[in-house]
């Protein structure tokens, strides 16, 4: 080895000195939206669609002329599913690309491993899933459902509308599904459901060997009263769950299933007649017939030049957090994430079902809850929606650590204030 | 017809309702005619189709069942011009209409002028209810049991006055017997103790969950002390029946966890036996080896789409082609890469590891990243209902079936062909097989293209069960190499038991630990048990041993 | 063995190749020019952000990591498809006390709890948290624990005679039943979401310029004594007789070496430096989560010391580096097509370059030196 040469290690040097001088090059006649969406790994089945959404929106604003008279450009990364990836690829766009805003993320970890990396550069983040609640950062805009405008709402109406005395809640074992169950547990006991009427369990990610948990279910529910499930199984372990429910003739009429985590997009992967009847709780559904719906779906399809591709409630998500930010910075006259961020309050736009959506104090949207019924062509058939809009709660009333915790960026200047204590933890506005 | 002359009698009966001021959901008309009754469905609140389909039931005519059965196929429309209720089904681009009221054909119409009548749970339950209503005088006794069986699902007064009807006229033994059953359920309710006690006699060998709650109820106390059930002979006969089932329901539970662990262990045996064709036999560490299983899923999903009339068929076709598709691309890896690595199995380790990044990658931009929607064929949908307590899903048992094939067609091609003999001939002495004149180059690829091939069969079988997409492969690699490893690698009995085993051991731990500790804990044993016996459960013997 | 451990004609081995003269030169380069070049402002061409630094030092811990698997797999011939586990394990402790530092600043403001703990309505902290609010018991636990499991581990398997392929596989199952385990959010180690939000080390911001830079100059420094510790380990007397287990294991076995404790310190050695590795890590990337267990997290490892080249200790840094820059590059610039480029690049390096890069220029001029056996 005494006589190792040079050849291999001038490149490693090269590897290193570009590493070292990996400049920023800036185009100063653009403003960068960063799209932090998995485009490999295990969640590229979700995010992929999320970053085409995004660069569309970013293709028709640029056709109107842009925002502030510059033109978007967009900075995609794939963060492979990887959540320490996440953070570095965040901080790349942030400090390298310095992206105006942010459009990303899907699974909670994603967002918590992103967090501190946008709290630290003050960056702006778009977050278009449903998620537990629990946060309400200044530099993240929630516009997915929090617990009470999806899995409150759903269970209401198995409760008065379906006559549901007996509850399964059965969810895939990380944080979302936890803080749901727990919220919905607490929920139901003030409604006055026994704790022996209300089964809890938790599978790991893409559990498929459900012959068992079903079977159990199926006991569970032939105890006389009226049992639905309350599903936060994630992605790919419904397939198979709802294969074993359908092959052990469990049928939607008997035992319904209300799902917070399938929906169109999902179904399209899905054999999806074992799923007939069951219900899943969104705020949007592609087959609701609304003509900003139907001119969006027309888009989409044109977009990707696919007249089968489905739309989705995180789409959706996407379209109003977008139209959002292009409004914020026509109001604000600038891409100042401080500026846009106080702008964003307070600010409506249509969403696609025909209803209005604006952004409250604390990060989170008015949405209406829809509860459909999967129907065999994958698409669902709205069953019930609430009357109006209902405001998102960062902070959940039914949780014990969380019921006196208030967000409201406007008055408070705090995401994290207890009115108890009447002190404000974590991040402060600054 | 003999609802026909049932109509006046309730007729009669609204009216008198009528008359006493009870308000009913029904029109106050003495006979609400048809044409009002069907506008009523032109709504879409659930609680007002509700009622206009309690309405509609009442009338229990065939016009008010064609509306029915229309609704429920979901081809009940409305014009939303001027609300008028249309049976139609769709075309291209229009849709045939007939009034259901005079039941002639209305023409055609555009589909954005109209609005599907729809239903949602409930609404569906009451429909086929009251369609079973009609069924139960069909002449097809098969028929009759089913409509029987759908009225039992939903046991009021109504239905047991109707099937109490039926029973007086009923000739067919098993809808017979159904109808006994059932009706002796709604007996136990009957405020008469004999009448009970003849109820529980008659249920006495029944092990339905219905009985069992109904039993269990008589047992229990009300809120101030006293029992549900005052008559002490019932209560003791329906203690008795109680603990029947439950010692009859454990039994079959154990079954069951049997079974379960069987069919999960025959998912591990499909996943990991081509693995151990190459692994075992070849010394090749071939991770790729799952994505050769997706491969074959793939195929599966490709057949389906190429002949969507024939699902059954489709899969069935599948299992050759995927043999095909999964095996060429093996010896096409054979070819290309792993022959280059022989006598160094850790590096095949790594260069597989490259080509299963780039299989799934390629899956990725063919099929996009989305899963794939891979039908069940009729025949493997629903489960073999053994007894009350005991049901086997189809898709389970097939697949238990078919392993039991494909290890059965392994060992004689393996035992009892040329090919299986040049191939064992190499694996045991390969210097020795060439100088006998053997072309081991050309053993060496056919044989990385079986085990390829049986992971694409392998593939076809996950299809059935889980997601269609490039993660698939991902989810079994591991497990596979367990059970190779377990059993003994170069042994297929090993890998047929060590599979086996697994699965059966994780299930009967799962109930008791949960999914995840009951593998935690499989794991563990495993790490143990290899300690003890380093060469797994079937060790080889032998030179080939010291590799 | 010569008396003193580090007498002067030992290091003198130990720095005569021409790969670690190249290796340590370019590592203090790095270690004293980065920090440098952080200071200038970033617009200037020259200046490294943070966030580049940051990234440099993440690599140096994978760096760490991958010398770890290349004492074990390139000397002594274990090929462990696990070492990704000592290596999250050495994460989590560290990660345990980040958590603790947060205090009250948590989102519930519990000034003992962590959150998921709050959430999940645990009313005490779990016997296996405590002392980890100490920053000297927390670093004993990045190296007592992956020491620990790894010399109970294999303990079991060498005494048994557990070798080859088989090994492989037990370590993959190891790491997988810990990733099972970790993914329990009722084992107290916040599940899925892991550990992160982490606020102070050592009492001052993780997220201040100066800590990032001493977090960097740590893991260069980490890297260097590793580097120095595996160099002395196998140009040492053990080092000859752990390098004649891998290439005649049952030959030395005959010639009275005892094969078995010289695998289980080696393997508890390097599984102390891959948990040393994580430790650093962790606060430079600001999460440790459950998915670090991934089998195929440690199957990449074994990988970078493929690539770089096995057996030289620089190779495997070298690797680490080179595969993770490619993999950053290409997840930026064209995130569709790095499953290709990596893919090709496992099969291209185990097809053509057996000994790895660092191998490429060292096959010509030594031809006329004896090949060193690299088989497993």
């Amino acid at each position: 080895m005494k006589q190792t040469t040079g050849k291999a290690w001038l490149s490693a040097i090269a590897a290193t000195v570009s590493m070292i001088c990996a400049a920023s090059a800036q185009a100063a006649d653009t403003i960068k939206v960063g799209v932090l969406h998995s485009l490999s790994g295990t969640m590229a089945i979700s995010e992929t669609t999320l970053k085409d959404t995004v660069l569309m929106l970013i293709d028709e604003q640029n056709k109107k002329g842009g925002v502030l008279g510059k033109q978007l450009e967009a900075v995609v990364v794939d963060p492979a599913s990887n959540w320490p990836l996440f953070a570095e690829k965040a901080e790349q766009l942030l400090v390298k690309d310095k992206v105006a805003v942010t459009f990303g993320c899907w699974t909670s970890v994603s967002r918590k491993s992103v967090l501190p990396v946008f709290e630290k550069n003050n960056g702006l983040l778009f977050y278009p899933v449903q998620y537990e609640g629990e946060e309400s950062s200044k530099n993240v805009f929630y516009t997915g459902a929090a617990p009470n405008q999806q899995a409150i709402p759903a269970v209401d109406y198995l409760m008065n509308d379906i006559g549901v005395k007996r509850w399964v809640l059965e969810g895939t074992d990380y944080v979302y599904p936890r803080t749901t169950n727990k919220i919905l547990e607490a929920y139901l006991k003030s409604k006055g459901v026994k704790a022996e009427d209300i089964s809890t369990n938790y599978t790991p990610f893409g559990y498929s060997d459900w012959q068992r948990r079903v079977a159990d279910i199926k006991k569970f529910g032939s105890a006389g009263k009226k049992t639905a499930v309350v599903s936060t199984i994630n992605g790919d372990a419904n397939v198979p769950f709802y294969k074993e429910l359908g092959n052990q003739k469990i049928s939607a009429e008997d035992i319904p299933v209300v799902a917070f985590s399938v929906g169109e997009e999902e179904l399209s992967g899905i054999d999806t007649k074992p799923l007939v009847g069951h219900l899943a709780a969104w705020n949007y559904f592609m087959s609701v017939d609304a003509p900003a719906n139907k001119a969006f779906i027309k888009k989409w399809q044109t977009f990707t030049k696919n007249p089968k591709r489905v739309t989705n409630d995180p789409m959706e998500a996407h379209v109003i957090g977008f139209n959002m930010w292009v409004k914020a910075v026509e109001k604000a006259k600038t891409t100042d994430v401080n500026k846009v961020a106080d702008a964003m309050i307070g600010i409506e736009v249509p969403n696609l079902t025909g209803g209005t959506a604006k952004m409250l104090p604390n990060h989170h949207l008015t949405k209406p809850v829809l509860i459909g019924e999967v129907r065999a062509d994958g698409q669902f058939d709205t069953v019930w929606q609430t009357k109006g809009l209902v405001p998102g709660d960062a902070w959940s009333d039914f949780l014990p650590g969380s019921k006196d915790i208030e967000a409201d960026w406007v008055t408070l200047k705090c995401g994290n204030y207890n009115t108890q204590t009447k002190k404000c933890s974590g991040q402060k506005y600054e | 017809m003999e609802y026909r002359s049932r109509v006046p009698l309730q007729a009669v009966l609204l009216v008198l309702l009528t008359v006493f001021g009870v308000n009913r959901a029904c029109s106050a008309e003495a006979q609400p005619d048809l044409g009002t009754v069907v506008a009523g469905l032109a709504t879409t609140n659930f609680k007002d189709k509700q009622a206009a389909v309690d309405r509609l039931v009442q009338l229990r005519s065939d016009s008010a069942r064609a509306v029915l059965a229309a609704m429920l196929d979901g081809n009940l429309y409305f014009r939303r011009e001027d609300n008028k209720v249309f049976i139609a089904t769709a075309g291209d681009t229009t849709l045939a209409l007939t009034d259901p009221v005079t039941a002639k054909a209305a023409g055609t119409g555009n589909p954005d002028d109209f609005s599907k009548i729809t239903t949602n749970n409930s609404l569906r339950k009451i429909l086929k209810s009251a369609l079973a209503g009609f069924a139960l005088s069909d002449p097809d006794a098969r028929v009759r049991l089913a409509a029987v069986n759908e009225m039992l699902r939903s046991m009021d007064g109504d239905n047991a006055a109707i099937l109490r009807e039926r029973l007086k006229t009923e000739t067919d033994g098993e809808v017979k017997k159904a109808l006994e059953a059932g009706l002796a359920l709604a007996d136990l309710e009957d405020t008469d103790p004999e009448k009970r006690l003849a109820a529980i006699k008659q249920l006495e060998s029944s092990l339905s969950p219905d009985v069992y709650n109904r039993l269990t109820t008589l047992t229990t106390r009300n809120d101030d002390g006293t029992y549900v059930e005052p008559d002490e002979r019932v209560r003791v006969a329906a203690v008795k029946g109680v603990s029947y089932i439950d010692s009859w329901r454990r039994f079959y539970a154990s079954i069951e966890t049997l079974f379960f662990g069987l069919s999960l262990g025959s998912v591990l045996v499909l996943a990991a036996i081509g693995l151990a064709i190459t692994f075992g036999v070849m010394g090749v560490i071939n991770m790729a080896h799952g994505e050769l299983m997706m491969l074959g899923a793939y195929t599966t999903y490709v057949i389906q789409q190429a002949m969507p009339a024939q699902i059954g068929l489709s899969v069935l076709i599948a299992i050759p082609l995927a043999f095909l598709v999964s095996g060429a691309v093996g010896v096409l890896i054979e070819r290309g890469v792993v022959r280059f690595l022989y006598g160094r199995p850790l590096e095949t380790l790594l260069a597989t590891f490259g080509i299963s990044l780039i299989l799934q990658q390629i899956v990725r931009d063919v099929f996009t990243a989305n899963n794939r929607p891979v039908e069940t064929p009729a025949w493997m949908a629903g489960s073999w209902q053994i007894n009350e307590a005991l049901s086997i899903t189809y898709n389970r048992l097939y697949v238990v079936l078919f392993m039991m094939l494909v290890f059965g067609i392994l060992l004689v091609v393996l035992n009892k062909t040329s090919l299986g003999l040049k191939v064992r001939a190499v694996a045991q002495n390969r210097s020795m097989a060439k100088a006998m004149g053997v072309r081991t180059e050309w053993v060496d690829a056919l044989t990385f293209g079986l085990g390829s091939g049986i992971a694409g069969v392998a593939g076809v079988a996950l299809s059935q069960l889980t997601n269609v997409g490039p993660n698939l492969g991902q989810q079994y690699i591991i497990d596979s190499f367990m059970v190779v490893v377990f059993g003994g690698v170069a042994n297929l009995w090993g890998t047929l038991i060590g599979g086996m085993s697994l699965g059966v051991v994780n299930q009967v731990l799962e109930p008791f630990a949960g999914a995840v500790l009951a593998k935690i804990f499989v794991l563990i044993a495993l790490i143990l048990f290899i300690q003890r016996r380093p060469r797994g459960l079937f060790p080889q013997k032998g030179r080939a041993a010291e590799g | 063995m010569n008396q003193s451990p580090v007498s002067s004609p030992l290091l003198k081995i130990m720095l005569a190749d021409r790969g670690t003269q190249i290796f340590l030169v370019l590592l203090a380069v790095l270690t004293i020019a980065v920090p440098l070049l952080h200071t200038l402002p970033e617009s200037s061409a020259l200046g490294v952000s943070g966030y580049t630094m940051t990234l440099i030092g993440k690599y140096l811990t994978y760096a760490l990591l991958a010398i770890a698997v290349d004492l074990v797999w390139g000397y002594c011939g274990i090929l462990s498809l696990g070492h990704a586990a000592f290596f999250a394990l050495g994460g989590y402790a560290m990660g345990m006390y980040l958590m603790r530092q947060i205090g009250t600043r948590g989102v519930y403001g519990d000034p003992i709890l962590p959150d998921f703990m709050v959430f999940l309505n645990w009313k005490e902290l779990p016997w296996f948290w405590s002392g980890f609010d100490m920053f000297w018991f927390a670093a004993l636990m990045v190296i007592v624990v992956p020491g620990l499991l790894a010399l109970i581990f294999g303990w079991l398997a060498f005494r048994s005679r557990v070798t080859g392929v088989y090994l492989s596989i037990i370590t993959q199952a190891l790491t997988y039943a810990l990733m099972l385990a970790f993914f329990r959010n009722d084992m107290g180690f916040g599940g899925n979401n892991g550990l992160t939000d982490f606020k102070d080390i050592l009492g001052v911001s993780i997220n201040a310029p100066g800590t990032r830079v001493t977090l960097f100059i740590a893991s260069c420094l980490a890297l260097a004594l590793g580097y120095l510790a595996c160099r002395y380990i196998t140009v040492s007397r053990a080092g000859r007789v752990v390098q004649a287990i891998r290439d005649a294991e049952m030959r030395t076995r005959f010639l009275g070496y005892r094969v078995e404790t010289y695998k289980l310190w080696i393997f508890a050695f390097s599984a102390v430096l891959a948990g040393i590795a994580g430790a650093l890590y962790v606060p430079q990337v600001g999460i440790i989560n459950p998915s670090e267990f991934q089998p195929i997290n440690s199957i990449e490892v074994v990988i970078w010391v493929a690539v770089g080249g096995r057996g030289t200790l620089y190779g495997a840094v070298a690797g680490a580096l080179l595969v993770n820059y490619a993999k950053s590059y290409f997840t930026a610039a064209l995130p569709e097509f790095w499953l290709y480029a990596l893919g090709a690049l496992f099969i291209t390096v185990t097809l053509f370059l057996p000994r790895g890069v660092t191998g490429v220029g060292a096959k010509s001029a030594s031809k006329a030196a004896p090949a060193k056996a690299v088989t497993a």
